[in-house]
């Protein structure tokens, strides 16, 4: 099988890859770039443990192919956090235990921040529709919605 | 080790909610869970697994794959060896099967390649020769004496003769005269009831990292919940001796059970064996489901007999679960927990254990007990609903307490769930109006609670902060909670204290993190090594104050002066006594090993009003208050998290999950899309009220609260939906097509 | 396999008509990807067609809307003119799969998947939407209704691809809802479903109705006796009676892990009374 390079942008990076044309982005990502933050808890879009943003949106990595992803924008949850300054989302789920295990967190992440971005002021329901696609098994997800309204609450007051 | 006096401690870090150490980690992507990292010169390596529920295999020919280029090895369960052990065996042949295939997804053989592709693709390349064999899946119907034998011989003494051969375990608890207690009833309701299996549904699949060489010297990464118990399965089925092995436990997503035995490990270690490098071994989700821990599927009758205020007069269950294609010890633990919440004076239940072609049973959330207390708080519900009577009122009447003699024979001691029923009483929740097609329902939950063996050392460093080893993975914040009891009892700031989770090598063993033990078991042992290392800084500064090692105590994180007679020394802090220990007799370190007891059971009772739709038979949860004795709780987020993340898990269990299979017997819904657990939009709020009863097992009062809280909900929303539907439901899961074909008839 | 990005609609279809093995078109991938992880379809060449012209656009057109076959239901939902006008059509979009999975898939991906549990489909029905297909033979328009045959098969020759589909202009006093039922809120495959379509006169009486359903035949079925018993109507009790009826009556469905035969016969006819009342009620109509 012929690899094909691509060439990519990924967390404001500039990234070249070769991969196979039926390769995941999220196999890319993890196996050949080093990326692991996202997860694979399914592999079929059940899951959203491997959100990642695509040209500003919020999509599951295992559901794109990395030869997709050829002049894309890519950003992961390596890329979201800025030096040591915590996004405000990464610091509030810690503070109010938004994760147990941790392995969803990182989707979890990135799909809220995708939400804010379109929706600063939502309601609790509206968080949780958004985030449906993004399964938990650890939390019941209380404590993640109550972390993304208050990580929300400070980001309209910045 | 007792409590200590409670009314005299003042806690200054135990009872806050301090930031975890694994946060930055986990919010940043960096943490490394079992699928994250690599080897030079790794293989993968890929299973494949039987498409039958029950067949002889004729023959299994791999030489096909084994020629396809990038294939470095095959194995099949003629590598492995089958200990004498009959625990041991049945890993083994559960990991790789031998002459049989027991459940649809059992694994056959396995290859180890340069790619995931070339994996892939040799796989298909094996020919298996199948006899295939008649199946069964359901509990009843594998106790029919002419029922298929999934496997022989594997009864223990105890089941009667004349059985079908599937039927492994007959246990039964009780006391007093059941019959005698039914003849003063005023009521008896009795009903049967049956469950579906479901899945712990971790998110992270189950992945290894492995090493071994031709000399027997190896090494595991893996996701698990006990790198102890990985390194006595593996060895045992590889044949190796523990020491040569070091098992390194990565962070775990998610376990709840589900990581408490091994699966691929001992797979991977034999194909690393035979193509001498590293193999990674990442489960597919189709894998976790059709081949990893489900828990039991249930069948069971129960018979309750009441007065007409409200008196249990008498109790009785009979429980048939499945574990799967092996002999389980589960249905001893539901048949004890089922009555559990109740002092009575006649009760008995009778337990047994029935092979299916199903996966080997998995211990998930307090395995054995949401089912049977499904059951016995579903027929307590219809009493009170048929009696008139009020189901807390009911509950608090006959209520297990301190001295009770509990239905599995263990007199309570300090107990929390009359404090439990009273603070739902109390509650709001409990008044609140109710609409048309709307039910509120109650359940009391309970779980014994593991100690067990524990080993931790704890190192004082020469700059005066605090390194904490301790052998349990950390599966819902367990680090943060110890580094808070050893900063607790040293008396330094929590930020001071950094606890790991040592593998294999670096520390004594310890039992897996199970039975809600960490907390409650590590802590104990944590404080323990705390109190040796504080003892012996004592014994520094006495030495540097040149008085007697009797004549100083431990206060506020520095030796002190015991009395005027001690002289006028200044108190020497922690890290005082750390910076000089070399001048003193060396570093100063503390340790404590135990077979931990005293546990202390817990109670919950959970309150949930729903919704019923007439038309489609759809469930909407309204409103959910979880209730429950923690003990002293010790990070208070995380106990609610537990309490939180239990009861959603019980909803799922309710009123969607469930293990499907067909008439082939085969798995139908091995994937996110059908196997259903809750999202978050299906979800109201989770309400927590935690309630401290300290127990007087642990210094701080500790309870483990992890299990405990996915007990109540399969009953309180199976009442809460009866009452709302007007019909009582007595299957689980009450998924639409089930409950609209109850309400309509 | 291959994966190729042709360069213009005959360069595909050329490419497609050429290929001896197993092929594949990729838009939004969220059903092709699945297949290819569950190793259910290994094609021998994907093409995929997303930068072709006009494939990201929603376009006015004669008073309707033509939308590209590479439109997310994401975009289609943030379109306010499509969705004032479609609610129906859009709501059904929206309702496939995540936030994540809404970003990526489309309505035409979800029409050749070809389920009869597919979200978008019975709304695109009852719109009287029009596929425009490309094929090595030129370009034709074929009703939304007649391409998926039968689960998993399209009428589409071989070497043909669907570049757009056309929803066409709405009357006034005209509205559509899309309802499904599910077991959670979220993430399911539809057990049942039903759109309704309707035209209302000034005075609140249906002039014209189509009724569609999913999930209970072989493909998303047309009922014309559901959408015929409610022209005349003010959706009264006797009319929803006989929307009912004739919604259950055209239901041939199998029972199967997600839903029995019951089941989905009777919550067919629950969501096709459900789906009126708020068509009705869109399009201006008072109950």
């Amino acid at each position: 099988m012929k690899m094909i390079p691509v060439e990519t942008t990924i967390n404001g990076d500039q990234t070249e890859f070769l991969c196979n044309a039926d390769e995941s982005l999220l196999d890319v990502l993890r196996d050949r770039l080093g990326l692991t933050g996202a997860k694979e808890g399914c592999g079929t879009g059940d899951c959203g443990a491997c959100s990642v943003m695509l040209n500003g949106r919020v999509v599951c990595s295992c559901l794109v192919l990395g030869v997709e992803t050829q002049g894309a924008e890519v950003e992961t949850i390596e890329g979201m956090a800025d030096g040591e300054t915590l996004h405000p989302l990464q610091r509030v789920f810690i503070e109010e235990a938004a994760l147990q295990c941790g392995i969803c967190t990182p989707g979890i992440l990135i799909a809220a921040k995708s939400l804010l971005a379109k929706n600063p002021d939502p309601t609790d329901t509206e968080v949780r529709y958004w985030l449906a696609g993004n399964l938990c098994r650890c939390t019941g997800y209380d404590k993640i919605i109550k972390a993304v309204q208050k990580a929300a609450a400070e980001m309209r007051a910045a | 080790m007792a409590l200590d006096d409670q009314a005299k401690r003042t806690f200054k870090v135990v009872g806050t909610r301090v930031g975890r150490p694994d946060g930055i980690d986990k919010v940043t992507g960096k943490a490394a869970y079992g699928a994250d990292i690599t080897a030079p010169g790794m293989l993968h390596g890929r299973i494949l697994r039987s498409p039958h529920a029950h067949a002889r295999i004729k023959s299994i020919d791999v030489s096909e794959a084994a020629k396809l280029a990038g294939v470095k090895a095959v194995v099949t369960g003629a590598d492995l060896a089958i200990p004498d052990d009959e625990g041991f065996a049945d890993i083994a042949i559960n990991c790789l099967a031998r002459d049989k295939v027991f459940y649809d997804g059992h694994a056959v053989a396995a290859v180890a390649a340069t790619s995931k592709s070339i994996a892939k693709q040799a796989i298909r390349l094996i020919k298996v020769d199948y006899e295939i064999l008649p199946h069964v899946t359901d509990v009843d119907a594998a106790m029919k004496p002419d029922a298929p034998a999934v496997q022989e011989g594997r009864a223990l003494e105890n089941v009667p003769a004349g059985m079908s051969q599937n039927v492994t375990t007959r246990c039964a608890f009780g006391h007093g005269d059941v019959d005698a207690g039914f003849a003063k009833a005023d009521k008896i309701i009795e009903r049967s009831f049956k469950t579906a299996a479901t899945h712990q549904g971790y998110i992270e699949p189950q992945a290894c990292l492995a090493t071994l060489g031709s000399d027997g010297r190896g090494e595991v990464w893996c996701c698990t919940q006990g790198q102890y118990m990985v390194r006595a399965n593996c060895a045992a089925v590889l044949g190796i001796e523990e020491s040569q092995l070091r098992v390194i436990s990565s962070e775990i997503g998610g376990g709840f059970g589900g990581k408490t035995s091994t699966f691929i490990e001992p797979v991977a270690l034999a194909l690393s064996r035979k193509s001498g490098k590293p193999v990674k071994m990442v489960m597919t989700r189709d894998e976790v489901l059709r081949a990893t821990g489900p828990t039991i599927s249930a069948s069971m009758d129960i018979k309750i007999g009441m007065t007409n205020d409200g008196r249990i007069t008498a109790a009785r269950g009979e429980l048939r679960y499945s574990g799967g294609a092996y002999p389980n010890e589960t249905i001893e633990m539901g048949a004890q927990a089922a009555f559990a919440a109740y002092d009575l004076e006649a009760v008995e239940t009778v337990g047994w254990n029935v092979m299916t072609n199903r996966p080997k049973e998995i211990p998930y959330r307090a395995p054995g007990a949401p089912t049977s207390i499904y059951a016995v708080e579903s027929v307590v519900d219809e009493l009170c609903q048929e009696l008139g009577l009020d189901p807390l009122d009911v509950r608090l009447l006959n209520a297990a307490r301190k001295g009770t003699l509990s239905a599995y024979g263990p007199t309570f001691n300090e107990i929390g769930l009359v404090a439990t029923l009273e603070a739902a009483k109390a509650h709001p929740h409990y008044t609140a109006p109710l609409g048309p097609n709307q039910g509120r329902g109650l359940s009391c939950g309970f779980w014994f609670n593991f100690g067990g063996n524990t080993c931790v050392s704890l190192n004082i460093n020469d700059d005066g902060t605090v390194g904490v080893v301790e052998g349990n993975p950390d599966i819902g914040g367990s680090r943060a909670s110890i580094s808070m009891m050893a900063a607790e009892e040293l008396g330094v700031p929590y930020e001071k204290v950094r606890t790991v989770i040592a593998d294999t090598s670096a520390l004594g063993f310890n039992d897996i993190t199970d039975g809600s033990r960490v907390t409650f078991a590590v802590g104990l042992a944590t404080i323990e090594a705390a109190r040796a290392a504080i003892r012996e800084m004592c014994r520094r500064a006495a030495k540097i104050w040149g008085i007697d090692e009797d004549a100083v105590l431990w206060e506020d994180g520095a030796a002190v002066p015991a009395g005027p007679n001690a002289g006028t020394h200044p108190p020497m802090t922690l890290a005082e006594i750390a910076a000089v220990a070399g001048n003193t007799g060396g570093p100063i370190a503390g340790h404590h090993e135990v077979n931990a007891d005293g546990a202390g059971v817990s109670f919950g009772v959970h309150l949930v009003d729903t919704e019923v739709d007439p038309e489609t038979g759809a469930t909407k949860i309204l409103r959910y208050t979880v209730f429950q004795d923690a003990g002293k709780a010790v990070h208070p987020d995380y106990v609610e998290g537990q309490m939180q993340g239990g009861a959603v898990q019980g909803i799922g269990w309710a009123l969607n999950e469930e293990y499907i299979y067909g008439e082939d017997g085969r798995l139908q819904n091995a994937g996110f899309l059908d196997y259903r657990i809750p999202v978050a939009s299906d979800l109201p709020e989770i309400e927590t009220v935690i309630l401290e009863i300290p127990n007087p097992g642990h210094p701080y009062g500790v309870r483990g609260v992890g299990e405990t809280p996915i007990v109540p909900p399969l009953a309180a929303i199976s009442n809460a939906v009866s009452r709302a539907a007007g019909v009582r439901m007595c299957e689980l899961p009450m998924s639409p097509p089930r409950l609209l074909k109850a309400m309509t008839g | 396999m291959r994966y190729v990005k042709p360069e213009s609609y005959e360069a595909a279809s050329a490419l497609l008509a050429a290929e001896d093995g197993i092929a594949r078109i990729l838009t939004g991938g969220t059903d092709v990807l699945v297949m290819l992880k569950a190793e259910m379809v290994e094609p021998d060449l994907m093409v995929d067609l997303k930068h072709l012209p006009g494939m990201h656009d929603i376009a006015a057109e004669d008073g309707g809307f033509r939308i590209g076959a590479a439109v997310s239901s994401a975009e289609l939902g943030e379109h306010a003119a499509l969705k004032a006008m479609w609610p129906g059509v859009v709501e059904g979009a929206e309702l496939i799969g995540s936030t994540q999975v809404q970003n990526r898939a489309t309505i035409v991906g979800n029409l050749c998947t070809a389920s009869p549990a597919a979200d978008s489909v019975p709304g695109l029905v009852t719109a009287n939407a029009v596929a425009w297909l490309h094929g090595p033979h030129g370009t034709r328009d074929v009703p939304v209704v007649e391409i998926p045959v039968s689960p998993g098969k399209t009428m589409l020759a071989k070497g043909e691809f669907i570049t757009s589909i056309y929803l066409p202009a709405r009357p006034v006093g005209a509205s559509d809802a899309y309802l499904r039922f599910i077991p959670r809120t979220e993430m399911d495959i539809a057990v049942s479903s039903a759109a309704v379509s309707l035209e209302l006169d000034a005075g609140g009486t249906i002039t014209a109705a189509r009724v569609a359903i999913g999930a209970v035949a072989p493909t998303v079925r047309l009922v014309a006796d559901a959408g015929a018993a409610i022209v005349g109507t003010k959706l009264d009790d006797d009319a929803i009676a006989a929307l009912i009826a004739a919604t259950e009556a055209a239901c041939s469905p199998i029972t199967d892990k997600r839903g029995t035969i019951e089941f989905r016969t009777k919550t067919a006819g629950v969501l096709a009374k459900r789906a009126a009342h708020i068509a009705y009620s869109r399009a201006g109509g008072k109950t």
